[in-house]
């Protein structure tokens, strides 16, 4: 598989603050990449260096094959970014600014299959000042792929959505994963991440800490499991790495004639918790980052 | 498409913008409407002297300069300084940089926004002034061509000067910033009150800026050839206000080309 998006040794400086310190990444053709990382962590930075909004003081940066500072005008055509927020379209309708930006990209998908994939058949004659959150955000998706990216960047996309709408915006990603575009997500949601993206890279400070599958990311399948059940009225807790041994014993020793043992639990480690873990020693850190002007 | 036909579709979706939103269309478009009828009906008393009958002059011939003036201001300087300073703050900017959306044509709609609004205003200026006010406008080609260049050298220092003055402004503050000066010029140049009566240390303000040179081309066109015994330097200065619109329109597209930014400040 080729690579949609290389960084080697990114670099950039603000005010002699790092935001980015020597980031190296790789994310493949047709993959789903989520970037985690608290505020200030150089997410934004990073994301925008690779859409060519910012110039990178050091570093290689190759998006689809192209420099994305010194890219030509037409290199557009084949990315797609949903920016953190939109609004300024007030006026207009989710039909009027769909065909017109339509207009600019040499191969655009049709209006109508655009508003279909974003679900807003009701609301596509609707001002877009009387949209929800959620349906505003699935006006942003629409214009983020009205071009036919081939790459498309995702920032926060979900935020502040129900949950049904959170649920309903996933499957409209997924769907366009399955027709192969390359997704770059930046998320805040852990579930998020873990949900959509085949491989996760958490920034603090400026720099990739980890880099794996949501499942594997940070030892998570390695690390010990929780092991809980009752016996006697109070509640037992066991860590183990051998979880299903543990229950086999307990199942002898508690379960009786059913072989249930009562209140039993097994859990791993959220990635939330791996997360958490991951960033905590840059927590300092990042506040300041965002205090001295870091990304936004 | 091409440059110039996507310049016409973007001048498409900003005059329907521009149509739906309650507070451009009044503010901009109809105020010197609205303006040119309250000081008509107002001042209706003032011009029934025979020495005003004389030289065919009402309450509207004489304030229609200046709300042609007032209007070329607004339409192109205020419509272009406000647009582009929240367009700049909600980040449409940006979304436009994000497409291969060729940055002309953005000015390009920009352009076709103001050329459309700017004439239709001033059509019903006219329309208004000449069946309601009972105005006697000009029927000579030479007063017409006049009008012409003073109102496209107005219309296009306007657009300049607006794109690079929205820098100045975000969209919180843009109100202040560019709607007082607009509002201050306006009284020092004399579109609401006869520019002579203007005390002269403003005068001279004024003269530094396009719209005392637009609404003197304005009467230059509109007032009877008499009243130019009422101007400071007893002349229309047409060479002055051609020359000091085309500066001005330079220095305009000089700021705009160096100075403008796709982002705010403090994101990119």
């Amino acid at each position: 598989m080729e690579a949609a998006i290389t960084l080697r040794g990114l670099r950039k400086t603000y005010a002699g603050h790092a935001a980015v310190d020597g980031i190296d990444l790789e994310v493949r053709e047709g993959e789903c990449f989520a970037l985690l990382g608290p505020n200030g962590a150089g997410k934004t930075t990073t994301v925008e260096i690779l859409e060519g909004f910012r110039k990178p003081d050091e570093g290689q940066v190759s998006v689809l094959g192209t420099n994305p500072w010194e890219a030509p005008r037409h290199w557009r055509n084949r990315i797609g970014i949903v920016l953190q927020s939109s609004t300024g379209l007030d006026n207009l309708t989710p039909r009027e600014v769909l065909t017109t930006t339509a207009k600019a990209y040499t191969n655009p998908r049709s209006v109508e299959e655009v508003i279909d994939a974003v679900g807003l058949e009701e609301k596509a004659d609707a001002r877009i000042a009387g949209l929800s959150g959620g349906q505003r955000r699935r006006v942003d998706v629409g214009l983020g792929i009205i071009g036919r990216p081939e790459l498309l960047f995702l920032d926060e996309p979900t935020t502040g959505f129900d949950p049904q709408a959170r649920r309903d915006f996933w499957g409209l990603i997924e769907r366009l994963g399955a027709q192969g575009t390359t997704i770059l997500l930046t998320t805040h949601y852990l579930d998020e991440a873990e949900h959509l993206a085949d491989r996760v890279g958490v920034v603090a400070a400026g720099k990739l800490l980890a880099l794996d599958t949501p499942a594997n990311l940070g030892g998570r399948n390695t690390e010990e499991a929780i092991v809980t059940w009752e016996e006697a009225g109070t509640r037992h807790t066991v860590r183990t790495a051998t979880p299903t041994a543990e229950v086999s014993r307990l199942a002898a020793r508690l379960g009786g004639p059913t072989g249930e043992v009562p209140g039993l639990t097994v859990a791993r480690p959220t990635l939330e918790d791996i997360y958490l873990q991951l960033i905590a020693p840059h927590l300092a850190d990042s506040t300041s980052a965002d205090t001295t002007g870091g990304a936004r | 498409m091409n440059t110039l036909a996507l310049g016409l579709d973007r001048t498409r979706v900003e005059l329907k913008q521009y149509a739906r939103e309650k507070e451009a269309v009044f503010f901009n478009f109809l105020f010197p409407i609205l303006m040119l009828g309250l000081f008509s009906v107002i001042f209706s008393g003032q011009f029934d002297d025979p020495e005003s009958k004389a030289i065919d002059l009402n309450a509207g011939r004489m304030f229609l300069p200046g709300m042609i003036a007032a209007g070329v201001l607004l339409t192109s300087f205020q419509t272009m300084a406000l647009a582009v300073a929240v367009e700049r703050d909600d980040g449409t900017l940006k979304r436009i940089r994000s497409t291969p959306l060729p940055p002309v044509a953005y000015f390009l709609g920009k352009i076709g926004l103001v050329a459309v609004t700017s004439v239709a205003q001033v059509v019903v200026l006219l329309a208004i002034a000449k069946f309601a006010f009972h105005v006697t406008l000009p029927t000579d080609s030479g007063r017409w061509l006049t009008f012409l260049w003073v109102f496209g050298l107005g219309i296009v220092s306007g657009v300049v000067l607006g794109i690079a003055y929205s820098s100045l402004g975000t969209a919180r503050s843009v109100g202040a910033v560019v709607i007082a000066p607009v509002l201050i010029l306006q009284f020092i140049s004399g579109v609401y009150f006869p520019f002579k009566s203007i005390p002269d240390w403003m005068q001279i303000t004024a003269s530094v800026f396009p719209l005392k040179w637009i609404a003197q081309g304005m009467r230059s066109v509109f007032l009877p050839e008499g009243m130019v015994a009422d101007e400071m330097a007893r002349s229309w200065e047409h060479g002055r206000t051609a020359a000091i619109l085309v500066a001005w329109s330079i220095i305009g597209l000089i700021l705009c080309v160096r100075a403008f930014k796709w982002f705010k400040r403090g994101t990119t």
